[in-house]
């Protein structure tokens, strides 16, 4: 990612080096922050020129690897940025409405919608397991998530006609909250790669799930938690596999959460405990008014040999 | 500047140096500044001739040689490089001895400092370090942690005897990363900076190093305390409001 290192601070940066600088910190800035960064970035940059090769460089791929959502125009709903839906660097199609939306990256808005040509979609065989997959994603998505936005796109055989060949869905979840006023940040991805192999009547799923949280009132902590796994189901109905596949997410992002609580509730008596203990092994405060003593007797012990 | 604050309050605490580094290269006639203002990670050194390691920061620096607490000598060696007066020394030596217990019980393991020297203003200034490596390959007990670490700082001003009692001003920093990684639950991590400041008016009848020691101690605990139910709390509930806990859903839908 960064290809910069610190050099001395002699020769004068070059346009370039100072380019990829501020690009690594837009691309490093936490969920929903971008904006942010960029704005002190371009203090600290004093140059428009740099800034502006920087963000132009940034913005998409931060865009895309947060999947950020973005409101489409014609209040027909909310179009991902995905890497799954990209169809050229501002173009992005949204499966549901079949549309395809122009993006602004840096404004992080959507300033077109047209229809998608029929080369940019699915066939018909494809679209009726991607469809039914969507239905019960919504649904599923809708109860789970608060403000979860989530897209299924097909990544590959979208052209199968007829069952005899392999194809590939993508099930995208991303939620993410954004409160500046209590400095606090998150956001949730899940990625679901689904293989549909025609030739075994299996389908695989494999699935990432990616959490950060910020929160920096008067400091500055930062989750970041990451999760894979694999699972698979038989090949059946659109409807049917919709239906498992969908419990499969379901059951694996249940337990992902079950698995967040309990490293939470691990932190106090275990995890952090190995950093530093709420109170010394003696359980009692530090017995400061002894500490020379104290201080007397290690030495003592330590030359008898009598110590650890 | 301010600028270049706002970002380091942003960027991820593990990139820190990273961070500090490019802003160093984009603002060099900055770095003093930021280079007294952004906390970095500790770093150590071993004292050869009393096969101890020390920390490094820079209070015990002086051209690129730091000061060992325990042979008083700089590493690599240096000339003329400044010491402590021979009273404050005593207190220095003594300051470690006794952090050196305090640390371990604690930390259980770790490396720790202190360094002093005087000030202006007939007072002095301590700087207490503590490193403590709580990974499973270094000096965690219990071999939970992937990678742990917690970096202290604890700078502490103490102004010149007044009728029995001194001022003390504390400023302490802890930086720490705590990862947890296996197959069923992934890979978690929670890292994180904060710095406070506490002042004090005390009686210097039990001495300094009681003193500026209750305030180090008390100081850590409220650290490690907010850090745990505050920091570490607002961003599970950052979690939980992404993606309620699951009862109400597990409800409706039967297990695979």
């Amino acid at each position: 990612m960064a290809d910069f290192e610190y050099q001395d601070p002699e020769p004068e940066l070059s346009e370039n080096q100072k380019k990829e600088i501020a690009k690594w910190f837009l691309l490093n800035s936490p969920a929903g922050e971008i904006q942010y960064v960029a704005k002190d970035l371009r203090s600290v940059l004093m140059d428009e020129k740099v800034y502006n090769m920087a963000v132009s460089e940034a913005f998409p791929l931060y865009n895309k690897s947060y999947m950020i959502c973005l409101e489409m125009p014609d209040r027909s709903g909310d179009v991902l940025v995905t890497s799954f839906g990209e169809l050229d660097e501002n173009e992005y199609l949204d499966p549901r409405t079949a549309q395809v939306a122009t993006v602004d990256h840096v404004k992080q808005v959507c300033t077109e919608v047209r229809h998608a040509i029929d080369e940019e979609l699915p066939s018909a065989y494809i679209e009726e397991f991607r469809c039914a997959l969507d239905a019960e994603i919504i649904k599923y998505v809708g109860e789970a998530y608060p403000k979860g936005v989530c897209s299924v796109y097909c990544i590959n055989g979208k052209d199968v006609e007829e069952p005899g060949s392999d194809f590939e869905l993508a099930v995208v979840i991303s939620a993410s909250k954004h409160s500046p006023q209590n400095f606090c940040n998150g956001s949730w991805r899940s990625v679901w790669i689904i293989e549909f192999k025609d030739d075994q009547q299996v389908v695989e799923v494999r699935g990432t799930m990616q959490v950060g949280a910020h929160y920096f009132e008067e400091g500055n902590v930062q989750l970041d938690a990451n999760h894979e796994c694999r699972d698979s189901t038989i090949l059946q109905s659109p409807e049917d596999c919709a239906i498992s596949i969908t419990n499969i997410i379901l059951h694996h992002e249940t337990e992902y959460m079950t698995s967040l609580e309990a490293s939470y509730s691990n932190l106090p008596d275990t995890t952090f405990k190995e950093l530093r203990r709420k109170l010394p092994v003696t359980r009692t405060l530090f017995p400061w008014h002894n500490s020379l003593q104290i201080s007397l007797t290690r030495d003592i012990t330590k030359e008898l040999g009598i110590g650890k | 500047m301010e600028a270049a604050m706002g970002l380091m309050r942003r960027i991820h605490p593990k990139q820190t140096e990273t961070a500090l580094s490019a802003l160093l290269s984009l603002l060099p006639d900055h770095s003093s500044d930021l280079l007294s203002q952004v906390d970095q990670p500790l770093q150590v050194l071993c004292d050869v001739e009393c096969g101890k390691e020390f920390i490094l920061c820079e209070y015990n620096r002086d051209a690129d040689s730091y000061r060992s607490p325990w042979s008083n000598k700089y590493h690599p060696p240096l000339e003329d490089g400044p010491h402590p007066s021979p009273e404050l020394r005593k207190l220095e030596i003594e300051a470690n001895d006794v952090f050196t217990i305090y640390r371990d019980q604690y930390y259980e393991g770790g490396i720790s400092s202190v360094y002093m020297w005087e000030d202006d203003n007939e007072g002095f200034v301590a700087c207490f370090l503590i490193k403590k490596d709580g990974s499973k390959s270094g000096h965690g007990r219990r071999g939970y942690l992937q990678e742990g670490a917690w970096d202290a700082i604890h700078v502490i001003q103490v102004g010149a005897e007044e009728e029995g009692t001194a001022h003390y001003c504390l400023t302490s920093t802890v930086m720490l990363s705590l990862t947890t990684s296996d197959e069923s639950s992934g890979t978690f991590n929670l890292s994180g900076s904060i710095r406070r400041q506490m002042n004090m008016d005390l009686s210097v009848a039990e001495g300094h190093l009681c003193n500026m020691g209750r305030m180090i101690e008390e100081m850590e605990s409220k650290l490690r305390n907010s850090l745990d139910q505050v920091y570490f709390g607002k961003t599970k509930e950052m979690v939980c409001t992404l993606r309620p806990p699951p009862e109400g859903v597990q409800l409706r839908l039967p297990e695979i």
